[in-house]
C-alpha cells in the first residue's frame, strides 16, 4: 500500500518536472539544504585540480604563456578596429534612428564538472545568482558558443550543452541572413531545422545567432554546416558541427542582455464577424 | 546450495542513528564529482538496500522516498527519477530480507546484483518515456560494482554491532 502511494508521489513529481517544470521551487529550497554536503562532497575534486594546476610543470607555463602573449597581440589590434567600428556604428543607427544596439552583461566563469546525470549533456559553472547568472545567458569560449544556462543555484548554475537533445537556439546563416532553428542531434553533432530543401544553405556556412529570441545577442559564432542532404521530402537534412569544442572547454563567459527584451506587441484585435452575407 | 549459518552471528542491535548517519555519508560520496566516468558505485543504493535487508523496521520505503530526492537534487536529475527507483529497491529489499539473510555476504552480493540492476533499469525507462537519449551500455557496470562492494560494505557497517557487550580489556573487539 505505502509503496503505492510513493510510487505514485514519484511517478507525480516525475511529471510535473519534466513536463512542467513546477518543481523548481521545491528544487531551490532543498539544495539550500544539500549545499553543505555537496561543498564537502567536492573539496577532494578542488583538491585534486589545484594539485595538478601546482605541479604543472614551468615549461608547459613558459609555452601556455608564449600562445598567451601572441593571442593578446592579436586581440588587441582587433579591438582597437572594434572600437572604432562601434563608434561608427553608433553614429551611423542614429543617422538612421535605429535605436541604440543592445547593450550585453557578461561574467566569467569556469566549469566544475560534467553533471552526474547521464541522460543529459549538462555542466556545472562555479558562479550563480549572486554573481549575477541568470538563466537563459548564452555561454561562449573564445571560439563561440557552447551552450544556455538553464537553472541556476546560489553559487552555481546549470548549462545545457548545444549538443544536447532538448536544446534549441535560433540561428542565422552568417552569409545570406536566413534563419533557421538549430537543435542537438546527438554524437556531437548539431542538426538545422524546419529548413525548406530549396533553401540556400550550403557546406561550409557559418551560422550565428539571430537573437530572435529575445535573450541571446546576436552574432555570436553558432556552427558550422557539415553536409546538406536535399533529398528529403519537405525539410532538408543539414547537419552541422559546433564552432567551439563544446564538450572540451574549461574557461567560458556568460553573455545576456543587460535590459529585458521589449514585450511582445499587442495582438491585432478580432476582426468582426461578417454580418447579412445571407443572400 | 545449502545456506550456512555463517552470517546468523548474532550481534548487537542495531542503532537508528548509525543506520541514517551512514546514509548521509553515502550521499556525501555520491556527490563526489565525478563527471560521466562509468562504474561509480550508486552509495545511496547500496546503503539503502544494505539497511532494508538488515533492519526492515527502520529503514525502507520512506528512507529511500528521501534520500532519493536529495540524490535527485545533487544531480541536477529529474525530480523524482532516484527516489522513484529507491522506493521499489527498499520495497524488493525489504521483501527479500528474511531469505537473504541466510546467506553468507558473498552469496548476498549476488543476490543484490539484480536488484541494483533494477533501480538502474528503472532509471533509465523513467528517462526515455521522458525523452532522454540512452546514455550507453557503461551505465549499468554501475550497479556491479556496488554489488562487489557489498561484502566490505557489509563488514564495515556492522563493525559496531560486533562490539561485546561487557567491554573486555585484553580483547578489544
Amino acid at each position: 500500500m505505502r509503496l503505492l502511494v510513493l510510487v505514485s508521489v514519484c511517478l507525480a513529481m516525475l511529471v510535473a518536472d519534466l513536463k512542467f517544470r513546477y518543481l523548481e521551487v521545491v528544487r531551490q529550497a532543498l539544495s539550500v539544504a544539500t549545499w553543505p554536503l555537496q561543498m564537502a562532497a567536492a573539496a577532494p575534486a578542488d583538491f585534486v585540480r589545484n594539485a595538478a594546476v601546482y605541479f604543472g610543470t614551468l615549461v608547459e607555463v613558459q609555452k601556455d604563456n608564449a600562445a598567451l602573449r601572441g593571442r593578446e597581440l592579436e586581440a588587441a589590434q582587433r579591438l582597437l578596429r572594434f572600437e572604432q567600428l562601434e563608434e561608427e556604428n553608433r553614429r551611423l543607427r542614429g543617422l538612421l534612428d535605429m535605436g541604440p544596439a543592445v547593450a550585453a552583461k557578461s561574467v566569467a566563469a569556469e566549469i566544475l564538472y560534467d553533471a552526474p546525470d547521464p541522460f543529459d549533456l549538462k555542466v556545472i559553472l562555479n558562479r550563480g545568482s549572486q554573481q549575477g547568472v541568470e538563466a537563459g545567458m548564452a555561454v561562449v569560449n573564445e571560439q563561440g558558443m557552447i551552450g544556455q544556462v538553464t537553472r541556476v543555484y546560489p553559487v552555481q548554475a546549470e548549462v545545457t550543452l548545444l549538443t544536447d537533445k532538448d536544446q534549441a537556439v535560433p540561428v542565422q546563416v552568417a552569409r545570406n541572413g536566413l534563419r533557421g532553428v538549430l537543435a542537438g542531434a546527438g554524437q556531437g553533432r548539431l542538426e538545422l531545422r524546419f529548413t525548406l530543401s530549396g533553401a540556400d544553405v550550403r557546406v561550409g556556412d557559418r551560422l550565428v545567432t539571430s537573437g530572435l529570441d529575445g535573450l541571446f545577442l546576436a552574432g555570436l559564432p553558432v556552427a558550422d554546416v557539415v553536409s546538406v542532404d536535399r533529398d528529403a521530402q519537405t525539410f532538408a537534412v543539414i547537419v552541422c558541427e559546433p564552432v567551439a569544442g563544446v564538450e572540451r572547454t574549461t574557461q567560458v563567459r556568460l553573455l545576456g542582455r543587460a535590459e529585458p527584451p521589449p514585450p511582445r506587441p499587442a495582438p491585432e484585435p478580432e476582426p468582426e464577424p461578417r454580418k447579412g452575407l445571407k443572400g | 546450495m545449502q545456506p550456512t549459518h555463517r552470517s546468523s552471528r548474532i550481534l548487537l542491535p542495531a542503532k537508528t542513528w548509525f543506520a541514517y548517519l551512514s546514509l548521509l555519508v553515502a550521499l556525501a560520496l555520491s556527490y563526489i564529482p565525478t563527471g560521466l566516468t562509468p562504474g561509480v558505485p550508486d552509495w545511496v543504493a547500496l546503503v539503502l538496500a544494505f539497511w532494508s535487508i538488515r533492519e526492515p523496521l527502520r529503514v525502507g520505503m520512506g528512507a529511500g522516498f528521501l534520500f532519493g530526492v536529495l540524490v535527485d537534487i545533487g544531480h541536477g536529475a529529474a525530480m523524482g527519477q532516484h527516489a522513484l527507483a529507491y522506493v521499489v529497491l527498499c520495497y524488493l529489499a525489504t521483501s527479500v530480507s528474511r531469505r537473504v539473510l541466510w546467506f553468507p555476504p558473498t552469496q548476498q552480493a549476488l543476490q543484490m546484483f539484480p536488484l541494483l540492476l533494477l533501480t538502474q533499469v528503472i532509471m533509465v525507462v523513467v528517462r526515455l518515456v521522458a525523452g532522454a537519449e540512452f546514455p550507453g551500455w557503461w551505465y549499468f557496470l554501475s550497479s556491479l560494482t556496488s554489488a562487489a562492494l557489498w561484502v566490505p560494505l557489509n563488514y564495515l557497517l556492522l563493525l559496531p554491532q560486533y562490539q561485546p557487550v561487557d567491554r573486555d580489556d585484553n580483547r578489544p573487539i
